[in-house]
């Protein structure tokens, strides 16, 4: 509050304001944008940020991408948790074409999509003790990241942009080594986890400098289309897997964990918090993993198995007109969300019957929240704004589309 | 905080249409979702109404796009509004159609700081003129660029390609191709 009424007076202003470039390749803001700073001293006066330098006009380009070619585009928005971008998709096409899957596919999506809730909340936390100069629980974390997209490698053959799934289910079953792999996880991950947590969770250098640092009010979060953690973190128990249950969150128990003041501390807590509630969503979904097939009878879609291809008839047919986007579309419009690492990620779809998008709009959570940066830094110092800036979970690929 | 009524698409309907008659041109319910549509004039107020109104409490904007039919004839632009009450759970769209030649609609940033960047981003794309928006400027793209891109006359493709018409993406192809 004391930082807020910082420039109430005109006393505090020495007259000379200096300018400050931050970015757009600057090393401590974990991606490419730009900040031009007026600073006096110190603090920060106003910010002005420039967004873009990534754009690759996803929306225009998906209105000439059949469903199937969407995926690889939407992996390249939030690309610290691919998956949960890549099944946000896939359930939004399965709305237009109201497909239902087997119980199977959903559990095996909730279990990578929270593997990769846990993923993208590691990189960002530990990102955040890098900025308060605390680099070992970075390099911690990072090997366990490096175990979950071992398993991903497992189930989809890449790793970043994984392209995870299909229109209809999963692509492949867990195979045996993915089960020994996420075994080995769950089984040391907890404890590694809180030995990182107990770095920085009640360390007062790391206190010292995120309570209070950057915060948001939880009226101002929601006028500005806050989602995810950084709205939990200001007070507001909003979270799209409870609101608006998709996949198979409702067979699950777990909390949402939500903060105070909004501000560094509380958005770290808030992320430590969600990855154990992740970590009970993946052993409730695992241990119950139901028996079955892994996606649903959509041939239209869903590219049928190879050697079947080579020899029946009908598996021929239906991969000639996946390949070659000889599938009916429905027409009509879908508006489908998922709760993506940051955010809510929306998908607003509108197909008029094409082999491809009309529109396709993508709600891109840090884009939106990303504007309210300036307001939340004004006043505080340089080394509060970078840290704010970190735990905003800002990520330049899908800032930019 | 007080919960008064889950709301279903045919209260917040009449609700709307009790506060603006007739200013509702059409409405439907794609996948189950109350879709709206209703007129520039109207358009500020009855956002500001779904807001404000203790009933609905429709305060949260999800997102907004702009979307372009080169063929409807004076009705070639529009704005599309996802909103979101919280505290009852409910979404819906409200969707606002103008001709291409005069793109300009009111602003949301009045009633919403998200609304500006969502806003400058739809402006970049569509070229849409946000009247009252504080910093109307590009977002995305460069700033000396002068086409807005997303508009449908501008092709993907080299326009020399003659195998990537609409007609290969199931379209009776005389969208689009009148710009060639």
């Amino acid at each position: 509050m004391q930082v807020q009424s910082y420039f109430s007076s005109l006393d505090n202003l020495d007259g000379e304001l200096s300018t400050l470039n931050l970015g757009p390749t600057h090393p401590a803001t974990h991606g490419i944008f730009q900040n031009v700073l007026k600073m006096d001293g110190e603090r920060i006066v106003s910010a002005e940020p420039t967004i873009g330098y990534i754009h690759r006009a996803f929306e225009k380009i998906a209105e000439r991408r059949p469903y199937n070619q969407i995926t690889p585009l939407t992996d390249r928005m939030n690309y610290c948790s691919s998956p949960i971008n890549n099944m946000g998709w896939h359930m939004t096409v399965e709305k237009l074409i109201q497909c239902e899957l087997p119980k199977r596919a959903e559990y095996m999506r909730v279990i990578i999509m929270e593997l990769a809730r846990v993923s993208d909340h590691l990189v960002c936390n530990s990102v955040i003790g890098v900025d308060t100069g605390a680099l070992t629980g970075f390099t911690y974390m990072f090997q366990e990241r490096e175990r979950i997209y071992e398993m991903f490698e497992e189930v989809c053959g890449s790793r970043l942009t994984t392209n995870i799934g299909r229109i209809g289910g999963m692509e492949r079953d867990f195979t045996p080594r993915f089960h020994k792999l996420f075994r080995d996880f769950m089984a040391t991950f907890p404890a590694r986890f809180e030995e990182f947590n107990n770095l920085l969770e009640r360390n007062r250098i790391f206190m010292d400098r995120t309570i209070g640092a950057g915060p948001i009010s939880a009226e101002r979060a929601l006028a500005y289309g806050f989602t995810g953690p950084n709205l939990r973190a200001a007070g507001v128990d909003y979270d799209v897997r409870v609101m608006t249950p998709y996949s198979a969150y409702n067979d699950f128990e777990f909390d949402i964990p939500v903060g105070k003041d909004g501000d560094t501390y509380d958005r770290f807590m808030v992320r430590q918090e969600e990855i154990r509630q992740s970590l009970r969503i993946i052993t409730q979904a695992y241990n119950n993993l139901p028996e079955g097939p892994y996606h649903a009878d959509v041939p239209d879609f869903y590219l049928p198995e190879k050697p079947d291809v080579y020899t029946k008839m009908e598996a021929l047919i239906y991969h000639f007109k996946v390949v070659m986007q000889e599938t009916p579309i429905p027409v009509g419009e879908v508006y489908h969300c998922v709760e993506a690492g940051n955010g809510e990620l929306g998908f607003y779809l509108i197909s008029d019957g094409g082999r491809t998008p009309y529109r396709l709009h993508f709600r891109r959570p840090c884009f939106i929240y990303y504007q309210a940066y300036p307001e939340m830094v004004r006043g505080s110092m340089l080394s509060d704004a970078i840290l704010t800036m970190s735990s905003m979970n800002v990520i330049a690929g899908e800032l930019d589309a | 905080m007080h919960f008064t009524m889950n709301l279903n698409n045919d209260i917040v309907l009449a609700a709307i249409e009790r506060r603006f008659p007739g200013a509702i041109l059409a409405h439907s319910t794609p996948y189950g979702m109350l879709t709206l549509e209703t007129t520039r004039e109207n358009i500020l107020e009855m956002m500001r109404f779904v807001k404000e109104d203790p009933e609905l409490q429709a305060g949260f904007l999800t997102t907004l796009c702009a979307i372009q039919y080169p063929n409807n004839p004076g009705r070639e632009m529009g704005m599309i509004y996802h909103l979101h009450s919280l505290v009852h759970n409910f979404r819906f769209r409200i969707k606002v159609f103008f001709p291409i030649a005069d793109p300009t609609i009111a602003s949301m940033t009045a009633l919403w700081p998200a609304a500006n960047w969502m806003e400058r981003q739809e402006y970049d794309f569509f070229g849409v003129q946000f009247i009252g928006h504080p910093d109307l400027r590009r977002i995305l793209n460069v700033d000396d660029l002068d086409v807005f891109p997303m508009r449908k006359e501008y092709r993907m493709e080299d326009g020399t390609r003659t195998d990537k018409d609409d007609r290969f993406f199931g379209r009776d192809g005389h969208e689009g191709r009148e710009f060639d």
